[in-house]
């Protein structure tokens, strides 16, 4: 990790957090074990990790849910647990995980009220708009599909105009075109200026949106960095494949544009079923967390 | 960057949570039936049983609808909120509300408005139906329409908020009614809602009277049935001074576990 300086001009920025649980047992689970983190505003950090990482604790800290044990806190440049919460809440939107609550309430209904109790909210149905709801403004909470659902919930989220928005496994059981235009959502509140906070267990969702990352496992932060340069995957050897006399040949190489350039020079004109890969995100989280998903 | 604006009251937005908390309740046709017309059921049964006069001048019927409006005030404030909260905790409505700047004391006041609203509904329809068929006779006097006033806001309240403050004892929504109902019922039992207090044994009128549906059965009961009746209560009158005082000793004791203890997420 990199050594960044404490700052609380971050939209959130946290040292040595802990927190632990009392399992049925009545025996001490250290769910988060002195993480530190910080996340610029205006970006989009995710935050991955298998369940049980420590991810839901983390998160539920920083949106004010939970009571760390201990480490410092700034989100937003307050402490949740001991700002007035209500004012804070008027800055901070979150999506939480499955819901199914306000079945019996159409969309507009529901996101009119919801309106009710910021100081600056967004317009109603600039809103439904932003979430391509406008087909489903006046259907019930229990009529909308899995998709439509979370729609309604990032709706929510955002109803406030929150600088900072938390993202909870936001497309989890999205088919794949749902979760594209669902990343066109997320892309254009970040182009509003709003900073974003996600966990997600997509690894390509990850690596389409965010700016940054953090792995989680066990309680502690295996790496953060861009996508990119995750668990070092930039200075990871490229595979190299391409067919000569007939058969397919491969090579892992720290050099590939050297590699080519030797090839080309032997293979005249194009080199048959040529690619060049690095290994994907996904396969960089795996080696990180040991093969545990 | 709006840290110097002025939020919604706790006020404006508990008003708009008893909208909302109607418009909720109107949809749900279930419980909609449940709590407007179980009571109006109830008469029907009772007024078809007992027909006979308890006192010179007043029917079973009058005695019961009553015990109706009393026991009405449990079941829609205590009853069915220490059942809907936990559901409310289970499907995610608490937790997303958590998250908002909607203060605690805002949820609670739309609860008492949407039981006070479906309240008045169901009393007015109680009333409506006992008059047309059972010949029940209404209070005549500002006096009396005065103490049906005080006994149901104090009810409404305390109701409301010990359901509230109870709704922690459920650990799911489907669980709920099994812990909940038996409570309700066994105090309808003993407080004299299905039969004349007076008549119980006098340990379970003393174990009623640690509770509030006693006081409110004889707060209505002094609404509605002669004053000459007051001699047949136990303690020969209708006790409303200590009603008062009953009814608000639960209704502090209530708001101060609920907002001790009120639980927003599941364990």
């Amino acid at each position: 990790m990199g050594a960044r300086v404490w700052s609380v001009s971050n939209a959130i920025a946290v040292r040595a957090l802990t927190k632990s649980y009392r399992n049925g047992k009545g025996a001490r689970i250290d769910a988060v074990k002195g993480i530190d983190l910080e996340v610029a505003t205006g970006e989009i950090f995710a935050l991955l990790g298998p369940n049980g990482a420590g991810k839901t604790s983390t998160i539920e800290i920083l949106e004010g849910y939970r009571k760390r044990d201990g480490g410092e806190l700034s989100v937003l440049g307050e402490d949740p647990a001991r700002t007035n919460l209500p004012a804070w809440r008027n800055r901070v939107g979150i999506v939480l995980q499955s819901t199914k609550d306000a079945a019996d309430l159409s969309v507009v209904e529901i996101l009119t009220h919801f309106a009710k109790y910021y100081s600056h909210p967004r317009d109603v149905d600039e809103v439904i708009a932003a979430v391509g709801l406008q087909e489903k403004r006046n259907a019930r909470g229990e009529h909308l599909s899995g998709g439509q659902r979370r729609r309604l919930d990032v709706a929510l989220g955002i109803i406030g105009n929150p600088e900072l928005l938390f993202l909870d496994e936001p497309t989890t059981g999205f088919d794949p075109e749902a979760r594209r235009s669902f990343w066109d959502l997320i892309r254009s509140l970040r182009e509003n200026g709003t900073t974003i906070l996600m966990s997600t267990h997509y690894l390509d969702e990850a690596e389409a949106l965010a700016d940054r990352v953090a792995v989680m496992n066990h309680g502690v932060i295996i790496d953060c960095a861009t996508p990119e340069k995750l668990g070092g995957r930039d200075r990871e050897k490229v595979n190299v494949r391409w067919r000569e006399n007939g058969a397919l040949h491969h090579e892992l190489t720290d050099t590939p544009t050297e590699f080519v350039r030797v090839l080309a020079a032997r293979i005249p004109g194009e080199i048959p079923e040529l690619t060049m890969v690095r290994p994907t995100l996904e396969e960089i989280y795996l080696q990180m967390i040991g093969g545990e998903m | 960057m709006s840290d110097k604006v002025k939020q919604p009251g706790v006020l404006a937005i508990g008003f708009a949570r008893g909208i909302l908390e109607i418009k909720q309740f109107m949809r749900q046709r279930e419980s909609v039936v449940f709590t407007l017309l179980f009571p109006i059921l109830l008469l029907f049964i009772f007024g078809s049983v007992f027909k006979d006069e308890i006192a010179p001048g007043v029917t079973f019927s009058q005695y019961f609808v009553a015990g109706m409006i009393a026991s009405g005030l449990v079941n829609t404030g205590f009853q069915q909120l220490a059942i809907t909260i936990p559901m409310e905790r289970d499907d995610g409505t608490l937790k997303r509300l958590r998250g908002t700047p909607a203060p605690t004391a805002s949820y609670f006041i739309g609860k008492v408005i949407l039981v006070f609203v479906s309240m008045i509904i169901q009393v007015g329809l109680l009333l409506a139906f006992g008059v047309a068929l059972y010949g029940i006779s209404l209070p005549t006097t500002a006096d009396k329409w005065l103490t049906l006033t005080w006994v149901m806001f104090l009810g409404i309240t305390s109701s409301t908020i010990l359901g509230i403050a109870f709704s922690v004892v459920p650990k799911s929504g489907r669980g709920a009614s099994a812990v909940v109902s038996p409570i309700v019922i066994i105090l309808q039992f003993f407080s004299g809602v299905f039969f004349v207090f007076t008549q119980l044994p006098t340990w379970m009128q003393n174990f009623a009277a640690i509770f509030p549906l006693k006081w409110l059965t004889q707060g209505v009961r002094s609404v509605f049935l002669p004053d000459s009746f007051a001699a047949q209560e136990v303690a020969k009158s209708w006790e409303h001074g200590r009603t008062a005082l009953v009814l608000t000793a639960w209704l502090i004791v209530g708001f101060a576990i609920a907002i001790k203890t009120f639980r927003w997420e599941r364990r």
